[in-house]
C-alpha cells in the first residue's frame, strides 16, 4: 500500500493496514523501509530533479513569519526550489475554498488532488504544513494520483508519503539542500 | 499563582519540572495506601494540569472533587464544574484547544449523555484526558461495577487503555499525557478503571515525590494549530467543508478519519515504552489455558491461574492494558500455543471477548470462550473463573 499511486479509490492509510508508522528519531522512512536520513534525503532529491513538474509545497509554518525558525527555513525552502529545478505552490491555510480552489496558485488539504491533476506534478515535498493536514492531504493523493510525495517535517515525520523525513529545523534543511546539489551534479541536471 | 511564575525549571506551583522517564522510571518512591480516587489526585498534582473540568457522578464524584482540592491548593490551573457531562465534556474540548493540558473524570450514563463529545474530541486532534471510573449503563439504574459503558467508547477514536489496580492508574494517568501529547499521536486518551473496585479500593501504592513534575504541554508541538483563529471568531470544530457538500469533501473526511485511526496506531511505540507493554502475561509459558482479561477481570484471572497451578493445570493471564491501539501483535505471541482462551469480563455483552476473537480470527485455533461475564455489581469469585474452564475444557482437577 505504501507505494505510488493511484493507489486506491479510498484514502486508505498506512498505519492502520500495512502497521507502518513514523520513523524513529534519527531514521528517516523510505516507502515501507526505515533508512537513514541522508539516503531518504538523496532519494528525495533524485525524484524531484527526474519526476516530471517537481513542486515544493510550503505551509503555514513556513510561509508566515511567526518567528526565527520560520524567517530561516522560508530562506532555505527558496534556495532549494532553486536546487531542485521545482516550482513552488503555497498551502497557505487549511480552510475550504468555494466554489472552488485555484488550483495554479494554491493547494488545499480539502483538494490536493485537484492542485496535483491541473498542474500534472509528479513529485512534490510538504514543508512546513502542520501534520494533521499533510497527512490527510497524503493518504488522498496517494489515493489519487501518481505524484511521488515527500515530507519535510519539524516534527516526528509522515508515514503516508513516500520519503519522510523528520526533526527537520534549519540545520537539517541545510544539509538536504547540500545533498541535493550532490544528487544534481551526478544527474547532470 | 499563575502561568506567569512558569519557569524552565519550575512549575506556577513550585514543583521542580522532570521528564516522565525520571518521574515513571527513576524517581525514588515511597509506600502509600490510598483508593483509586485519592491516588489520581496525587497523579494529577504531578502532571503541571492547566485545567480541569467536573461534574458529579457515581463513583468518579470524589475524584473529581479531590482535583478541585488540587486546585484550591494551587497545582491545577483552572478547575470549574460544568452543567452536566455534555457540557463538561465539550468545555474540556475548549479548554484543550487553547493549548491547555486538560483532564476530567466521568462513570456509566455520564459517558453517555457527553457521547458525541468523544469522537469530536479525536477529530479535534485534541491530547485530553478522560479517567473513566466504569459503572455501567441503565436500566435499571445500576451504580455498582460493570463496564459496558466502554463498548460504547471502542470506536470514538479516542485512545483506551485499563489500569488494573491503584497503582496502574496512577503509572498510567501520568503516562497518558505524554503519549497523547506527542505530535504524531495527539489524540484524547481514555484512562479507564472498574469503578468501585480501583476507585474506592484502599491498596499499598509506591509514589515519586510530590515536589516534582511533568513538563507542561507545548501546543506548538502539535499536529494542528491550537484554536483555527484563521476563521473568526474560532472555528471549534474542524470540520466546515463536510457540512457543505463541497466537490471531493467526502474524500476528505474519508481521509481525516483514517487519520484519526493512524494516530491511535502511532501511540503504540510510545505505549510501550511508557507502560512496559502494551499486554503483560503472568503464568505458565506453555500453557493450554489463557485468560485475556482487562481491568479487575485480569485480578481476578491471576486468581484462577494460582488455583489451577495447584491443581496441575498450566495456565496464563494474558492482561491487556491497551484496548485501544489494541495489543494484537503481543496478544497473539502470548496465546499461539494454548488450547483454550478464556475472556472474563465485568459487562454481559463480552465487548472484549468480541475485540478478542476479531483479533484471533485465522490466526489462532484456541477455542474462544466469552465467560465468565458478570454484570451490575456482581462480583467474579475464582471460583467462578475455574467452573467455566472446567465445564468447557474437559481438563480435570490435577489433570
Amino acid at each position: 500500500m505504501a507505494n505510488l499511486g493511484p493507489a486506491h479509490y479510498s484514502p486508505y492509510p498506512v498505519a492502520y493496514y500495512d502497521d507502518l508508522l513514523t520513523p524513529p528519531k534519527g531514521k528517516a522512512l523510505l516507502l515501507t523501509e526505515i533508512v537513514d536520513e541522508e539516503v531518504a534525503m538523496g532519494e528525495i532529491a533524485k525524484m524531484m530533479l527526474t519526476r516530471d513538474n517537481a513542486t515544493i509545497f510550503p505551509g503555514p509554518q513556513v510561509l508566515y513569519a511567526w518567528n526565527d525558525e520560520a524567517k530561516k527555513k522560508a530562506t532555505l525552502i527558496k534556495e532549494m526550489a532553486e536546487v531542485l529545478n521545482a516550482k513552488m505552490i503555497p498551502m497557505y491555510d487549511y480552510r475550504p475554498k468555494y466554489p472552488k480552489i485555484d488550483a495554479e496558485v494554491e493547494i488545499n488539504p480539502n483538494h490536493p488532488n485537484l492542485t496535483i491533476w491541473h498542474n500534472d506534478i509528479k513529485a512534490c515535498i510538504f514543508v512546513g504544513v502542520h501534520c494533521h493536514y499533510a497527512n490527510v492531504a497524503l493518504k488522498m493523493i496517494r489515493s489519487e494520483t501518481d505524484c511521488y510525495t515527500a515530507a519535510i517535517c519539524g516534527l516526528s515525520g509522515h508515514e503516508d508519503a513516500m520519503a519522510t523525513i523528520r526533526d527537520q529545523h534549519a540545520e537539517e534543511m541545510a544539509k538536504f539542500i547540500e545533498i541535493a546539489k550532490e544528487v544534481k551534479k551526478e544527474l547532470g541536471k | 499563582m499563575s502561568i506567569k511564575n512558569m519557569t524552565e525549571e519550575k512549575n506556577w506551583s513550585g514543583q521542580k519540572l522532570v521528564s516522565t522517564d525520571y518521574m515513571l522510571f527513576e524517581a525514588p518512591r515511597e509506600k502509600h495506601f490510598m483508593t483509586g480516587s485519592e491516588v489520581l489526585k496525587e497523579a494529577v498534582k504531578r502532571c503541571t494540569v492547566d485545567a480541569s473540568v467536573s461534574y458529579p457522578i457515581t463513583p468518579q464524584s470524589e475524584a473529581a472533587h479531590l482535583i478541585g482540592e488540587l486546585w484550591a491548593e494551587g497545582y491545577v490551573g483552572v478547575y470549574f464544574r460544568g452543567e452536566n457531562e455534555f457540557g463538561v465534556m465539550s468545555e474540556v474540548q475548549g479548554c484543550s484547544m487553547a493549548g491547555a493540558r486538560t483532564i476530567t473524570t466521568t462513570s456509566g450514563p455520564g459517558t453517555l449523555r457527553a457521547m458525541e463529545n468523544f469522537p469530536t474530541w479525536s477529530g479535534t486532534r485534541i491530547p485530553c484526558q478522560l479517567v473513566l471510573m466504569a459503572r455501567g449503563i441503565n436500566s435499571p439504574l445500576s451504580i455498582q461495577p460493570d463496564n459496558l459503558e466502554v463498548s460504547f467508547l471502542l470506536e470514538t477514536g479516542c485512545m483506551i487503555w485499563y489500569a488494573e489496580n491503584v497503582q496502574e492508574l496512577f503509572d498510567m494517568s501520568i503516562a497518558a499525557f505524554t503519549v497523547a501529547e506527542q505530535p504524531d499521536v495527539h489524540v484524547p486518551i481514555i484512562t479507564s478503571v472498574d469503578g468501585f473496585f480501583v476507585s474506592h479500593t484502599r491498596e499499598a501504592v509506591m509514589l515519586p515525590p510530590d515536589d516534582i513534575a511533568l513538563r507542561p504541554y507545548n501546543p506548538y508541538a502539535a499536529p494542528l494549530p491550537p484554536i483555527d483563529s484563521e476563521m473568526p471568531p474560532g472555528r471549534f470544530l474542524r470540520d466546515p467543508f463536510v457540512m457543505k457538500s463541497n466537490y471531493i469533501s467526502y474524500a476528505t473526511h474519508a481521509s481525516w478519519q483514517w487519520e484519526v485511526r493512524s494516530a491511535v496506531e502511532r501511540s503504540k511505540p510510545y505505549a510501550r515504552h511508557y507502560l512496559n507493554g502494551l499486554a503483560h502475561t503472568t503464568g505458565d509459558e506453555d500453557a493450554e489455558v489463557a485468560f485475556v482479561a482487562c481491568g479487575t477481570a485480569a485480578h481476578q484471572a491471576k486468581e484462577a491461574q494460582r488455583e489451577l497451578t495447584k491443581l496441575g493445570v498450566k495456565s496464563k493471564v494474558v492482561k491487556l492494558r491497551t484496548i485501544r491501539p489494541f495489543p494484537h501483535e503481543e496478544l497473539l505471541e502470548a496465546v499461539k500455543d494454548v488450547k483454550y482462551i478464556f475472556v472474563p469480563e465485568f459487562n454481559i455483552v463480552g465487548w472484549l471477548e468480541k475485540e478478542v476473537s476479531k483479533s484471533l480470527y485465522g490466526k489462532c485455533d484456541a477455542k474462544i470462550v466469552g465467560r465468565p461475564r458478570v454484570a451490575g455489581g456482581m462480583s467474579m469469585p475464582a471460583e467462578a473463573i475455574l467452573q467455566e474452564v472446567f465445564e468447557n475444557t474437559g481438563l480435570k482437577k490435577g489433570a
